[in-house]
């Protein structure tokens, strides 16, 4: 589904993806984990497709298909979906005027009708109460004044709504208490198909306990040094990053 | 003949004109005197500094159209509230048009200032309002006291509350050319009574029209006053609007500015405070594009004790748009424990766009609290990101930024069929359509 081949990404002169790769297959869930600042949300974004970042080297292919040039809508219209970590508040918009926005902007990209709006809110409600959201929060404005926990379980319910056929999660995992924690990895689970497949970014192995991971990466400096299965989780738990760094010095 | 000399020459005939029964000759007269001394203003002026009314002042204007043509209702509809029932005050190319107009005089006054200014019976209340908050040094002003003729009166009695709010609407046709229109509006809101008045421009057809406004707004004691300005004319169209608020004891005034198009707009508003625990608000959304103009002046003299001030202009501007903010607040000796506030923050979508903003404090008490900031920027891309990652095109993407970039000042509108229609208005001009009501 998603092939990333010696992928290089700068910003303002400076390389922060150093020769990345990954193979992500469809039914399956990725964690990329890694210490601050190594890189993990800057690759969600260049794949996502912010402009900000310039791919100098390496390619991205989804569903076979080069998205190098492709917009953050077109990507998004192919499927591919972003839980940001700082996602951002628009006030004034409230949380179902814009799912509905991205939801007929995605249709009319594949060329059909606005859904009707009695669909739409049956939708809303389905999704909504899968992630224990009141209609009350979905008339707020989007993320203005959310606790980091509301922002988060709200991009959960964005991802719910859209049913993209690849979810990256930045650090969905922060911010949230365990009860929420919990909502929000069963919300992601219930998502899951075989068609699908998921990307979790975190610092944490506490959000495997409950999304299992079929496979564990370990960014560092731009690089995904290490890779293996869900005990490397454990393993980094266990003894935090200081090995992974030595182990690359070394 | 320059415009100024047509200007001068033609008061003798509009005084004989109006004969006898004028209630304000003598202000005329010395308003002409003045005018006559200061002229237009020029850029040379601090308070004109970034804008110029030469490219005005080439075209000689009809100074008092005739209105004879009919107007069908069909094609003005839009500059009204027409979802609800309000009071409507209504001129064509300067001329009351008694059919689109719904005044009263039943348990309040909404009616015509010919009629004050020349009726016996409002004599004495002319005596007492009229040209007394105006700044008589001024020189569009002075000029629009010379032929100051027609426009909205407004009288709302001791603890009247208007029920529905108040449309002063002023058309110009272009069927008559260039014209020079000078509405004059005078309000007076007594002792606890309330008020909410929609105030509108508009051209039903590109044509050049200047329009030399000035409004007289007194708040009584403990009257509250809600003002809302819509400046959405056509291209060819410009306006000098000069409003002026007296404020007594413990009354609110709030006015909202929304100036979304014209060629060239400068409001120059003025908010007097004379008594304490005064609230005064002012509030814009300036929207710009193509070579659009729109300069906000505004004073306000906190001049008492325990009084606010709340001041947000937010401004958007695209293409070649220019945007002038000056802000004066003026803080006198005794105005111990004054609150002001003032914002303007501005979002530059192109490079060829301009801001231009300044605060201008004049603080003489020393227990006062003034928190000012003006802001001029871009676009957040990464706001831009997020919602594009959501696969909702850039174009709609920067229009759903706007709109929430000038929320706040939306969200204090308290007539909700208009915040509907400035909502609709805000998208037109953005281009877009988002499937539900901004
Ligand atoms: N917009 C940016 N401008 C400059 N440096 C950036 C920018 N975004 C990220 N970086 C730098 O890139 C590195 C990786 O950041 P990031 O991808 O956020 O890491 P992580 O998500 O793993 O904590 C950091 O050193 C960060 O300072
Ligand atoms: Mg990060």
């Amino acid at each position: 589904m998603l092939t990333i081949e010696n992928l290089h990404a700068e910003i303002d002169d400076k390389g922060i993806l150093n020769g990345i790769d990954l193979d992500v297959k469809a039914g399956e869930v990725h964690a990329i984990m890694g210490p601050n600042g190594s890189g993990k949300s800057t690759l969600s974004s260049v794949i996502a497709g912010n402009e900000d970042y310039e791919i100098t080297q390496g390619s991205i292919l989804f569903g076979g298909e080069d998205i190098h040039e492709m917009s953050p809508e077109e990507r998004s219209h192919k499927g591919i979906f972003l839980s940001f970590q700082y996602p951002v508040e628009i006030p004034g918009v409230s949380v179902t005027n814009f799912i509905k926005t991205a939801l007929n902007a995605q249709r009319k990209a594949a060329g059909e009708e606005d859904m009707p709006a009695a669909a739409m809110l049956k939708k809303i409600r389905e999704k909504s109460s899968l992630l224990g959201i009141d209609s009350k929060f979905l008339s707020r404005s989007l993320n203005q004044g959310f606790s980091g926990g509301e922002k988060k379980r709200n991009e959960i319910f964005q991802m719910a709504m859209m049913e993209p056929k690849l979810a990256i999660l930045d650090e969905t995992d922060s911010g949230l208490d365990i009860d929420a924690l919990k909502i929000v990895a069963d919300g992601v689970n219930a998502l899951k198909t075989p068609n699908n497949a998921t990307i979790v970014i975190t610092h944490y192995q506490r959000l495997l306990d409950y999304i299992i991971p079929d496979f564990v990466h370990v960014l560092y400096n731009g690089k995904i040094v290490k890779s293996g299965t869900k005990e490397l989780a454990k393993e980094l738990e266990a003894k935090g990053y200081d090995w992974i760094k030595k182990e690359v010095a070394g | 003949m320059e415009f100024k000399d047509k200007l001068l020459d033609t008061y003798i005939a509009f005084e004989e004109e109006l004969g006898p029964k004028d209630s304000i000759q003598k202000l005329r007269s010395q308003a002409l005197k003045t005018f006559e001394n200061l002229g237009f203003p020029t850029k040379k002026l601090e308070a004109w500094k970034y804008t110029s009314l030469n490219s005005l002042l080439q075209n000689d204007y009809l100074l008092f159209p005739k209105s004879e043509k009919a107007v069908e209702l069909n094609q003005i509809k839009h500059a009204f509230l027409y979802e609800i029932d309000t009071y409507k005050v209504v001129f064509i190319d300067g001329v009351h048009s008694p059919f689109l107009s719904d005044t009263t005089h039943d348990g309040l006054d909404v009616c015509l200032l010919s009629a004050a200014l020349s009726k016996p019976k409002y004599k004495k209340l002319i005596d007492t309002y009229f040209g007394s908050v105006a700044d008589t040094d001024e020189s569009m002003t002075a000029l629009n006291t010379t032929y100051a003729r027609e426009g909205a009166y407004i009288y709302i009695p001791p603890s009247v509350v208007a029920e529905k709010p108040i449309e002063i609407i002023h058309l110009s046709t272009g069927d008559q050319g260039a014209v020079w229109l000078q509405p004059r509006n005078l309000i007076v809101v007594d002792t606890n009574a309330q008020v909410q008045i929609v105030e509108r421009h508009q051209s039903l057809k590109e044509h050049p029209v200047v329009t030399n406004c000035v409004t007289e707004i007194f708040a009584h004691p403990e009257a509250l006053v809600d003002y809302y300005k819509i400046q959405n004319d056509m291209d060819s169209a410009s306006l000098i609007d000069n409003t002026y608020i007296a404020q007594d004891k413990n009354s609110h005034v709030s006015v909202h500015t929304f100036s979304f198009g014209g060629k060239i707009t400068r409001n120059n508003l003025n908010f007097y405070q004379n008594g304490e625990h005064i609230n005064s608000t002012l509030k814009g959304i300036t929207l710009l594009q193509e070579k659009q103009h729109v300069d906000h002046y505004t004073l306000v003299h906190h001049a008492q004790p325990n009084c606010e001030s709340h001041q947000d202009y937010k401004g958007i501007f695209s293409d070649r748009s220019v945007g002038v903010f000056n802000g004066k607040i003026l803080v006198d000796k005794i105005a111990q424990k004054t609150n002001a506030f003032q914002q303007n923050n501005n979002i530059i979508l192109d490079d060829k766009a301009k801001v231009n903003t300044k605060p201008q404090l004049e603080i003489f008490a020393d227990d006062v609290r003034c928190s000012h900031g003006c802001t001029i920027g871009q676009l957040d891309q990464e706001a831009l990101f997020y919602l594009r990652s959501r696969g909702i095109p850039k174009k709609e993407a920067k229009a759903l930024m706007t709109y929430a970039f000038a929320n706040n000042v939306l969200e204090s509108v308290q007539i909700p069929t208009l915040k509907k229609k400035i909502n609709k208005l805000i998208a037109n001009k953005l281009g877009v359509n988002l499937g539900f009501d901004l």
